[in-house]
């Protein structure tokens, strides 16, 4: 099902992701033919991701690369690696983009925002002699999302947009921070020593920016809270 | 039951954008197992990621080798299916950090009834341990050099006129002196994360300190 502008439905996703789930709501009965919510548009690469994970596409997994490689690399050369180390690192995030697309969720991340968590995760293990913990959900002791309901999410090429806006409506100091967390995973008491500032001040401007963030985009699912 | 105590948006942040360190990481990622509203908290954090990366500089190409070499094989697909039959108590990735679930560990006694399982992670300047305290029973009253974060894992614990329960975090800042007490109903295991040695006001568990590393 392809629309105009490179943007696919893709009605797979919520119903991947609400395994479990009864029946359908009669406020979907639109979509109830696909057996789900009714899907965001996807931006062109995490479309390119769908199609490595249902079919194994190695020309999109090649797009994909060809356009995501050279900024996780950059990520991971201004995180702290030699070149030698980011391009090992490099290969690992997508070795794994290539064997594990099956678990990608276009409804919850778009392709951007995976790659970027599975090369964040890398860097930890690689660059640090730390694990990365992180939460598995296949795991018994997982509390899972109830079930969806009410509006849908903004589609993810609209959320990327208000993304950019509530970054910009950050303050300076606030941008700072996260470009420091992020880019160059500096811890808070680095940045604290870094910037000549008490250690309170860099958590306080982290969640300043946290709080701006979630009322500029507001919380995804707002009635989980 | 809901999580009603989260944990903050400074520890989500730097967990999302990768620059926590180790032993706070495991409890964010454990409260996060629990918690489907910090879920999508994260979600939020890592678009700011993902953003943020698309908008790099994207520099010189990326070796076509490095392609070739990633999808030469066959694709190992990852399997959707757990393999471990619950119900645990303590969720992933905590019961892989600690090398079982509570029931398996080698719980150390403090004194008092209260257990622990110190747990060994990257960074010098934080601590995780595995404490379990009797059903009814008080932990010493203590401060804290610095800041200390609690998730309950299984029964409750009262501090500063709040309940705490599975999937809860309780913050306390260095100012704080407190006495937490365990709920009746179970014993209370819970993660405890510090950046600093506990300091605990009597003498007996003072001089115990050294020994157990608290």
């Amino acid at each position: 099902m392809t629309k105009p502008g490179n943007v696919i439905v893709y009605p797979d996703a919520h119903a991947r992701r609400s395994v479990g789930r009864t029946v359908p709501d009669e406020a979907t009965a639109d979509s109830a033919e696909a057996g789900a919510r009714p899907a965001g548009r996807l931006d062109e690469m995490s479309a390119r991701l769908v199609a490595v994970a249902e079919t194994g596409d190695r020309g999109a997994f090649a797009s994909l690369f060809r356009h995501f490689g050279p900024r996780v690399r950059a990520y991971l050369l201004r995180a702290g690696g030699d070149a030698g180390k980011a391009d090992d690192v490099l290969q690992e995030t997508f070795a794994a983009v290539w064997n594990r697309a099956a678990l990608y969720d276009a409804s919850r991340a778009s392709a951007a925002t995976w790659i970027f968590a599975i090369a964040r995760n890398r860097r930890i293990d690689a660059f640090r002699r730390d694990r990365r913990p992180e939460f598995d959900p296949r795991d018994p002791a997982f509390h899972p999302d109830p079930d969806p309901g009410g509006e849908e999410a903004l589609a993810v090429q609209e959320r990327a947009e208000a993304v950019r806006n509530a970054l910009a409506a950050l303050s300076e100091e606030q941008r700072e921070v996260l470009r420091l967390s992020f880019y160059e995973g500096e811890s808070y008491p680095a940045i604290a020593i870094r910037l000549g500032i008490p250690l309170g001040t860099v958590k306080s401007r982290a969640r300043l920016a946290f709080n701006r963030l979630r009322s500029e985009l507001g919380a995804r699912r707002e009635d989980l809270r | 039951m809901n999580v009603v105590h989260h944990v903050d948006g400074d520890l989500l942040l730097a967990y999302g954008a990768g620059s926590l360190d180790e032993a706070t990481s495991l409890l964010v990622a454990t409260h996060l197992a629990l918690c489907p509203a910090c879920r999508s908290d994260l979600d939020m954090v890592e678009e700011v990621g993902g953003s943020l990366m698309a908008s790099m500089p994207s520099g010189a190409p990326v070796e076509e080798a490095t392609l070739d070499a990633v999808t030469a094989g066959q694709r190992h697909t990852a399997s959707e299916v757990s393999e471990a039959t619950g119900p645990f108590v303590l969720p992933q990735p905590l019961r892989d950090h600690a090398g079982g679930d509570a029931g398996s560990l080698r719980w150390r006694t403090l004194g008092g009834g209260i257990r622990q399982v110190p747990l060994r992670t990257g960074g010098m300047a934080t601590s995780a341990r595995l404490l379990s305290i009797p059903a009814g029973r008080s932990v010493p009253d203590h401060g804290h050099g610095g800041f200390e974060a609690t998730l309950v894992l299984a029964g409750s614990f009262y501090d500063r006129e709040t309940w705490y329960r599975r999937g809860d975090v309780s913050l306390a800042g260095p100012t704080v002196v407190h006495q937490p007490v365990a709920g009746p109903e179970a014993d209370c295991i819970c993660l405890a994360v510090t950046d600093a040695p506990l300091r605990f006001r009597s003498l007996v568990p003072r001089l115990l300190q050294p020994l157990f590393g608290i």
